[in-house]
Order: C-alpha cells, then sequence, then structure tokens
C-alpha cells in the first residue's frame, strides 16, 4: 500500500484527528465514558494504522519498540507513585485528598494523575503486542 | 508513618520494584532489586504479626475509603503468619536465584524473569493480606499471570505448552472464583469479606449462597491443584525455570489453601460448609485419592521435578485432609504441613535446582552417583526427601502426627492405617532417588560434576535445616497453627 495515494493522504488526514479524540476521551474520563483504557487504545490504534498504510519499519522509526518497552511499566509506576506521594503526604495509600488545599480537587487531580498511568502502560502494551505479531518470523 | 502503612508497604513495595525491574536491560540489576525487595518484605511481615499479636487486628483502608465501602486490608493472626512464611521462603530463595536463573535464562530476558517475580509475590502477599473479595480476584490474577509467564520461560520448549496449560486451567478457576463472588455479591451487596459474613447470616440456606460456595470451592481448588483439578502442575513444575518451579512450588499453592480456608471458616462458617453440604465428605474423598494416586504416579516418573511434582499434588492431599477431618486437631495438622511442606519442597526443587546447574539434566538415570560428587546437596535432598516420608525428627513427622490425632479424635482409625500405607509409597518414590544417588556407579552426566557455589548452597541448607529445627521444636509452627485452628473453628469471631 506504500504507494496508494489515497491511502496516504487520507491516513494524513486521519491520524492528527484520531489522537485528539483519544486526548479528548482521555481527558473526559472523570464527567463521562472514557478514560485511561479507552483513551490507551485509541491512541495505540493511531500507530497501528500509521504501520498498515506506511509499513512496519517507517512506524518504528516514529514510535521506537524500546518506547513501548519502557511505557507499558512507566504507567504501572506512575499509578503507584501517585499513590505513594498520598502516603507520603500523611495519608493511606492511593488517597488523593492531600495532592491539593482542597480534598476534592486533590482527588481529581489524583484521579487526572492515575489515569495518564493507565493511558501510557495500555498504549504502551497494545503497541508492544502488535510490533510482537508483526516481527514474527522476520 | 511507616508503621501505619505497613501494610500497603507490603504490597506496592514488589510491585514498584516490579516496575524498576522492567525498565532493567541487565539481569543483575534487576536481580539487586528484586534481592532488596525480598529482603524488605520478611520485616515488613514480621512487624505486622508483632502488631497483630499486641493489639489484635488490624485494618488498613486503602485509598481512605472507609470498609465495607472502600477496600480494606485486614491482617489477622492467620494471614499475618501467612505474609511470613510467602516473604520469608522468597528471602531466602532470592540471593539462590541469580546463579540459577544466569544458567537457566536468555540474558535478555533475566530482567523480565525478576519483574515477573516481584509481580507473582505482590499478587500472592496481595491475596493474603486484603480482606475484600474482588480485591482477591485482581491479586489472584496479577499472581497467576505472572506465573504463567515464569513458566513459560522454562528452557524447555514444553514449558510453553505447560504454561498455556496451566493459563486455560487457572482462568478457569478464577472464572468460577468470580462467579461465587458474584451470586454473593448479589445476596449481600457487600464484597468486604467481614461484612459479607456478618450479612450472610439468616441466608445462608439460600441456593445461591449454596451455589457460591460451590463455585468458590471449586475455582479455588482449581488453583491449589486439589486431585483430579491437579493436571496443570505436574508439567508446569517440571518444565518452569528451577527458581520458579521453587518459589510456586513453596508459595502459591499454600495461597490457595489460605484462601480456601478463609472462605470456609470466616465467610460462610463451618456450621454452613459442614452442614449443608457435603463438604468433608468431597475432601476426605478426594485428599485420598491425590494422596495415593499421585503418588504411586510419581513412582513412575523419570524426571526428579516431575516426580517431585507429583508429590507436591499427594502433599496438598493431606493439606486438604485436615479440612475434611474439621476437628481442632486435624485442622492444626492441615495447617501446619501447608508451613512444612513450602519448607521441605522449597529445599527439594531448590537442592534440584543446583543439581540442574551443574549437569544440565534432572533425569533419574542422570543423577546416579551423584552422591560422590555433590554429597552436601544430595545429603540436603535426601533430609528433605525423609521429610516427605514423614520420619521422625523432621516437619513431616510433626504434620501427619497431628493429622493422626485428629482422624483418631473423629474415630477414623481407618483413616490412619491409610495416612500410613500412603507415606509406605513415599519411602518407594524418594527411596529409589536417594538409592541411585548414593548407591549407583557414576553416570556420564554425573562425572564432572561439583558442589554449586555457595550462594545456591547456603538457602537450599537453610531451609534444610529448618525442616529439621521445626520437626524438633514445634512450638512455632504447630503453636500459631493451633491458635489459627482454633480461631477459625470458632467462627472467627
Amino acid at each position: 500500500m506504500r504507494l496508494d495515494v489515497i491511502f496516504r493522504v487520507g491516513a494524513k488526514i486521519l491520524l492528527p484527528i484520531m489522537l485528539l479524540f483519544a486526548l479528548y476521551v482521555q481527558f473526559h474520563g472523570d464527567f463521562g465514558p472514557g478514560g485511561g483504557f479507552q483513551a490507551g487504545v485509541m491512541s495505540a490504534a493511531m500507530v497501528i494504522f500509521y504501520a498498515i498504510i506506511f509499513g512496519l519499519e517507517t512506524a518504528q522509526k516514529v514510535f521506537p519498540p524500546r518506547l513501548a518497552e519502557i511505557m507499558v511499566p512507566a504507567g504501572v509506576g506512575i499509578f503507584a507513585g501517585v499513590g505513594v506521594i498520598g502516603m507520603l503526604l500523611g495519608e493511606n495509600y492511593l488517597n488523593y485528598s492531600p495532592l491539593a488545599d482542597d480534598p476534592a480537587h486533590g482527588q481529581e487531580y489524583g484521579i487526572l494523575l492515575v489515569e495518564f498511568g493507565v493511558l501510557v502502560t495500555v498504549s504502551g502494551t497494545m503497541v508492544a503486542i502488535f510490533y510482537c505479531f508483526m516481527g514474527r518470523g522476520r | 508513618m511507616i508503621a501505619a502503612n505497613l501494610p500497603a508497604l507490603q504490597v506496592v513495595l514488589p510491585l514498584l520494584g516490579a516496575v524498576l525491574c522492567a525498565f532493567f536491560r541487565r539481569g543483575v540489576w534487576a536481580w539487586g532489586v528484586a534481592l532488596l525487595v525480598s529482603l524488605t518484605m520478611p520485616l515488613i511481615a514480621a512487624g505486622l504479626l508483632v502488631q497483630v499479636l499486641e493489639s489484635g487486628t488490624i485494618s488498613y483502608a486503602l485509598g481512605g475509603w472507609k470498609p465495607p465501602y472502600g477496600i480494606e486490608y485486614r491482617i489477622d493472626v492467620a494471614n499475618a503468619f501467612l505474609l511470613l512464611l510467602v516473604s520469608l521462603i522468597g528471602a531466602v530463595m532470592m540471593p539462590y536465584a541469580r546463579r540459577s536463573v544466569e544458567k537457566e535464562i536468555a540474558p535478555e530476558r533475566q530482567a523480565w524473569f525478576y519483574t515477573l517475580y516481584l509481580l507473582n509475590l505482590c499478587g500472592l502477599l496481595g491475596i493474603a493480606i486484603t480482606g475484600d473479595a474482588f480485591n482477591v480476584f485482581v491479586f489472584m490474577e496479577i499472581s497467576s499471570l505472572a506465573s504463567y509467564g515464569l513458566i513459560a520461560l522454562g528452557r524447555d520448549r514444553r514449558a510453553l505448552l505447560a504454561a498455556y496449560q496451566y493459563l486455560i486451567m487457572g482462568t478457569i478457576g478464577a472464572t468460577f472464583y468470580v462467579i461465587g463472588v458474584g451470586l454473593l455479591y448479589s445476596m449481600t451487596g457487600t464484597l468486604n469479606m467481614a461484612d459479607m459474613a456478618s450479612r450472610l447470616a439468616g441466608i445462608e440456606n439460600s441456593r445461591a449462597v449454596l451455589t457460591a460456595l460451590a463455585f468458590l470451592t471449586v475455582g479455588i481448588s482449581l488453583k491449589l491443584a486439589l486431585f483430579p483439578l491437579h493436571v496443570w502442575l505436574p508439567n508446569a513444575y517440571a518444565y518452569a525455570p528451577s527458581m520458579a518451579t521453587a518459589f510456586i512450588a513453596a508459595t502459591a499453592t499454600k495461597v490457595a489453601v489460605y484462601l480456601l480456608l478463609r472462605y470456609f471458616f470466616t465467610v460462610f462458617g463451618a456450621a454452613t460448609v459442614y452442614t449443608r453440604l457435603p463438604v468433608a465428605e468431597i475432601f476426605l474423598l478426594l485428599s485420598l485419592a491425590a494422596m495415593f494416586g499421585a503418588s504411586i504416579v510419581a513412582l513412575f516418573q523419570d524426571n526428579v521435578k516431575r516426580m517431585l511434582a507429583y508429590s507436591s499434588v499427594a502433599q496438598i492431599g493431606y493439606i486438604t485432609l485436615g479440612i475434611a477431618i474439621a476437628n481442632k486437631t486435624g485442622l492444626t495438622g492441615g495447617i501446619v504441613h501447608l508451613f512444612n511442606h513450602a519448607l521441605m519442597k522449597g529445599a527439594l526443587f531448590m537442592a534440584i535446582g543446583a543439581v540442574f546447574y551443574r549437569i544440565g539434566s534432572v533425569r533419574i538415570d542422570d543423577l546416579a552417583g551423584l552422591g560422590k560428587r555433590m554429597p552436601i546437596t544430595m545429603g540436603a535432598f535426601t533430609l528433605a526427601g525423609l521429610s516427605i516420608i514423614g520420619a521422625p525428627g523432621t516437619v513431616g513427622f510433626v504434620s501427619k502426627w497431628y493429622l493422626g490425632l485428629g482422624a483418631m479424635e473423629n474415630g477414623w482409625w481407618w483413616l490412619v492405617f491409610l495416612l500410613v500405607a500412603s507415606s509406605l509409597i513415599s519411602v518407594v518414590y524418594i527411596g529409589r532417588v536417594v538409592e541411585v544417588i548414593w548407591f549407583r556407579p557414576l553416570s556420564n552426566a554425573a562425572k564432572g560434576a561439583k558442589e554449586p557455589p555457595l550462594s545456591m548452597l547456603i538457602p537450599t541448607l537453610l531451609l534444610c535445616a529448618a525442616t529439621i529445627y521445626f520437626g524438633f521444636d514445634t512450638t512455632i509452627t504447630a503453636g500459631i497453627a493451633g491458635r489459627a485452628a482454633e480461631w477459625l473453628l470458632a467462627g472467627s469471631g
């Protein structure tokens, strides 16, 4: 498909919209349906889509496999780390209230950060699995 | 601040350690992190045990959400004891792991091995510490997924198949568990175990509750490899890397047994479990089938790890026999065997791991004459083997003694004879290996063998010494097990 102009141009138009929508789902997660998992899958789908249209090598230049491998534990680290911050500020583990002056705001910041951790891990994992399957038999 | 947060740290530290390990490319660094975490765990567990013994049950509200609405970590005598057991086993085995892993696992995968090990540890400790039925499921999945990965890292191609088989069986077990929890949730409207127990009072006889009990029993029995749900176990233990086998054999099934005890005695209550359903009869029959069936199959194995795996199925039969006997002495025997079996199987698998490190094989024929080349390791193997048989002066004898006494209290004289008879079968399968090791001429594979490095030898000897020590001094093990049994039978209060 490398030479197909319609696919290439169409993909280039779609890719930023996909990322934008993923981010919308991400930040809308605390008001409505959505959140880190869905957003992570969408942003990973963007990378996979790119790889299908432009080929695996190009995709791996934009999004190196090593980055995907680092993102998997990094997200878990963010999630667990935010919990530890609560503990360091004198509350129980995973209590986000002390993150801001107002406990309700603290909880909101906590949720946002944790959801970001989920996004990082989920998109990293999806891309890593995709690269694994694509790399087979080479 | 640290003292108040010990329950969370017990689970969070291995999780953070796993994250850190996953960043490393070099196995040695990951090993360093895993060692540090593994050595901290027993300190935390001991701190918790001291707190529990001084001031009673600890309740920790995760995220500050009050139970029963939020997730509660609840530590009492029974699970403080289990936390200490699991973390001690981890701490003893971690120094051993480095050489064994270097030998058996490709360099680029060593860091992943330690990541999975720490996740497994985190899951097992989590199951033990939490007081929330659904949180148990989450931790069960964490530990199980990690152990599938650990098993699949084995050198042998059959490890992949074994891991896949375990994955299917383990997933079925977890599904049954969730169905059971779902039914209980629909009946009680709560997921907190203590709250659930109090809300179940009065509706124990409803069909949904009994169905939940059946689903939970089958699901957890799959995880603890109760005969005939044990089929995943022999291959998984036989083809996993030595370190993974030793750790999983010593801890994973034990944690599942604890979970079963927790549901039987503290959530449903002994009265419901033993009078409404024929649980005692079923467990008695299956335990006996395990003790004899698996022991007889163990006789015909030519791979020592596989033989020990079948022996594990048989030994789990002794633990569940304690649940079937269901009086204080019998249950004490079951619980103390949970601890004792962890020690002796850990020692056996570590000794065999050391053999694999030196001669690259665990076939019985290749072990011929190895006693002349590796006398200390093989001595440890023989002593731990004697403990499996139940020779007086070893931990195996202590647990069988309590089980026998418990059976007599129930007036089941025939069961005492069966206990002795099944021990005789283990004399044969352990004896066969011991005879080959000490009295056969040296095999070709064993010619160049010598004692393993000290980092492997000392942990093996430590566990082996523990099997002897706790065989003579039973005040700690049988004492705590007795307290736990009393507490469980009293309906936890």
